[in-house]
């Protein structure tokens, strides 16, 4: 049998969506995820394929187990989110999603850098779409946004993928390291997709802005793709421990004040890269395992978040926090499914999160971070604050906004349903997860000191917020926008821009000023001269010439003469 | 959206039901605070040595989190249509 890389599955299969309809079109769009996992199953470690290419071999296909953890769950992802979606009749989305997907597993399974830009970049421009297809004037504009940056991010990675292959002479995607230049252009493209501090905010601005359906699957591959390509690639580099700290701390200030409650999630979505990002610069076993697992884990949970704010999206056409409250009493289950999402993300004791996030600051305590360990552990505070306790609370609870919203699609309570099964699942039985983790696991994730000391610092936590709420201290709900550094290329550039081309206008026109006054000056000179009046444009009569013309012979026969 | 009319009473439409939840939190804070009396600890550092180490810590940072975070706002907060304003010109 020919082995071949099982995203293309749903890319190709992405493509065939178009030509059925109906019924057909849904049974294909689920058997498209399901097929990839059941052959992605089905690999061993070690299988490698590649094909020959303008006297380069490009390994399109290497399976080994970092690959494989990624392979199956962004298939799990795949098909919890077409379920979530089934209901949509959207060509465009519905192929592209797809297609999408299934580039995201094809770069996993890449064995060289040239396969893996080519689905690099392919995952940007067939996840455009998801946004473009909200439909509206701002989410084309941000999807523009988006798109440019996501392909930046690919163009890098084809030039440092050059600069190393000029300097070692292989295209292998293995260890790539800081030292060459080429490592760190690859390490912005990775940074970029991955959502490092200051690249960051296409996520922010992109995603919140995407369809229903469309948020949900984003969330799950575009990061997670650049956390498994940084793990391959940057394992045990030292500044993404200082990177990833930064990660996990600034964005959840920002969520505490954002009002759209799917960007509150982005938010959160950044903040919980840092925790991968923090495990991949600690580099060790024990910390890649955590980073590995803490993928698999945040992949399930963030999308039961961003299902159920999509569920509240399309019930009640908004998902502002101030016009929210009260959704309880009308959609229990979506609310219920929320709250699972939300004790995940906050590791709450048998919840997914709580096996998989300890790994990385045991990783850390090992290694003696101190300082980074204690960020890790405020930013494990933050994030219970405003995904665990802010989400559902101003969505469902909260004053009663006297929305009475129908309960979510049985399509996506269905897709709710199972991956919260998934999220609790983890928690309670992590030991299959464990069991395709890159490396041995020996963790045990309940110990007494980890369950007591985990809840105290939850509750406590809690405790904070119920003292700030009932304090009236906790900054309320407000329709509003919060700068963050997409300002500096949406405001800033744009009026550095306007001001300096006011400068050259200025100079222009003064320098136009100049000239056409010097050229004033000629002309005046020229009509002095040949003007209607001058003496070089006079008219003559033709008597008058050979007058002048026999003087001048007159003149020239004497001085011939004489001379 | 249906009216309010007809509609059953919940629960927590009660605001003593709600200090209830308010109340059963804190006594679960007190029993987890105590509790940290009672089991043997293996802390990778000095501070987890502390008494209450983790319940002081997340109470502590999450008040500063919310009051950094209201600081923040008076510098980051804008209009809702802030950028769409000047975008919508272009």
């Amino acid at each position: 049998m020919i082995e071949f890389n099982p995203g293309l599955i749903m890319v190709i299969g992405g493509l065939l969506v178009p030509l059925v309809t109906g019924m057909a079109r849904r049974v294909l769009l689920l058997a498209l995820p399901a097929a990839g996992m059941a052959y992605t199953i089905a690999l061993d470690p070690g299988t490698v394929a590649s094909i020959a290419f303008f006297g380069y071999t490009l390994e399109v296909l290497r399976v080994d187990k970092l690959a494989l953890v990624w392979g199956y769950i962004f298939h799990i992802a795949a098909f919890l989110g077409v379920l979530y979606a089934i209901h949509e009749d959207d060509t465009v989305q519905g192929s592209m999603a797809q297609v999408y997907m299934g580039a995201a597993v094809a770069a996993v399974f890449a064995g060289d850098l040239i396969t893996l830009f080519i689905f690099w970049e392919l995952t940007a421009i067939s996840s455009v779409f998801l946004i473009w297809a909200s439909r509206t004037e701002r989410s084309f504009r941000a999807g523009m946004r988006y798109l440019i940056i996501q392909v930046g991010s690919g163009v890098l990675l084809l030039a440092g993928a050059l600069l190393i292959l000029a300097d070692t002479g292989s295209i292998a995607f293995n260890h790539i390291g800081t030292e060459s230049l080429g490592g760190k252009l690859i390490l912005v493209a990775f940074g970029i997709k991955c959502a490092f501090p200051l690249l960051h905010n296409w996520l922010q601005d992109a995603y919140p802005e995407a369809t229903v359906t469309g948020t949900v699957i984003l969330s799950a591959f575009t990061t997670k793709l650049a956390v498994y390509a940084l793990a391959r690639g940057y394992a045990g580099t030292e500044i993404l421990i200082a990177i990833g700290a930064i990660m996990t701390m600034f964005p959840i200030f920002y969520a505490v004040i954002e009002n759209d409650l799917r960007r509150v999630l982005a938010y959160s979505l950044n903040n919980q890269l840092g925790f991968m990002v923090v495990g991949i610069g600690v580099g060790t076993e024990l910390a890649l395992n955590g980073t590995a697992a803490h993928a698999f884990s945040h992949i399930l949970y963030k999308a039961l978040l961003f299902m159920s704010m999509g569920a509240v999206l399309l019930r009640t056409g908004t998902i502002k926090g101030s016009e929210l409250g009260g959704l309880y009493k009308t959609m229990p289950w979506t609310t219920g499914f929320c709250i699972v999402g939300a004790a995940s993300i906050s590791a709450f004791p048998l919840f997914s999160g709580f096996i998989s996030k300890s790994m990385i600051l045991t990783a850390l305590g090992v290694e003696g971070h101190w300082f980074t360990w204690a960020v890790l552990l405020f930013a494990s505070a933050g994030v219970f604050h405003h995904s665990g306790i802010k989400i559902p609370f101003f969505a469902f609870f909260a004053h009663d906004s006297g929305r009475r919203p129908k309960e979510a699609p049985l399509n996506m309570l269905l897709a709710m349903g199972l991956t919260a099964f998934l999220c609790i699942g983890i928690g309670v039985y992590p030991d299959p997860l464990y069991a395709i983790l890159p490396f041995a696991v020996d963790y045990v994730p309940y110990t007494a000191v980890h369950v007591i000391t985990q809840l105290q610092l939850l509750m406590f936590s809690a405790l904070a917020f119920t003292f700030l709420m009932l304090t009236g201290l906790y900054p309320p709900e407000l329709k509003s926008t919060n700068l963050d550094s997409d300002f500096l290329y949406r405001r800033l550039a744009p009026r550095i821009l306007a001001s300096i081309g006011h400068i050259i206008a200025i100079a222009d026109s003064s320098i136009r000023k100049t000239a056409l006054g010097l050229l004033g000056g000629v002309m005046r000179w020229v009509e002095r001269t040949h003007g209607q009046k001058g003496i070089l444009a006079k008219t003559s009569s033709a008597g008058a010439m050979v007058t002048w013309v026999v003087g001048l012979l007159v003149v020239y026969l004497v001085l011939y003469f004489t001379g | 959206m249906d009216n309010n009319r007809d509609e059953k009473a919940y629960w927590l439409d009660d605001s003593r039901n709600v200090r209830k939840i308010v109340w059963a939190l804190v006594i679960v804070c007190a029993g987890l605070f105590i509790a940290d009396g009672f089991y043997y600890k293996h802390p990778y550092f000095a501070a987890e040595e502390v008494f209450g180490f983790y319940a002081i810590y997340g109470f502590v940072m999450c008040v500063g989190l919310v009051l950094a975070a209201r600081l923040l706002r008076k510098i980051l907060m804008r209009d809702e249509d802030y950028y769409d304003r000047e975008e919508k010109d272009d």
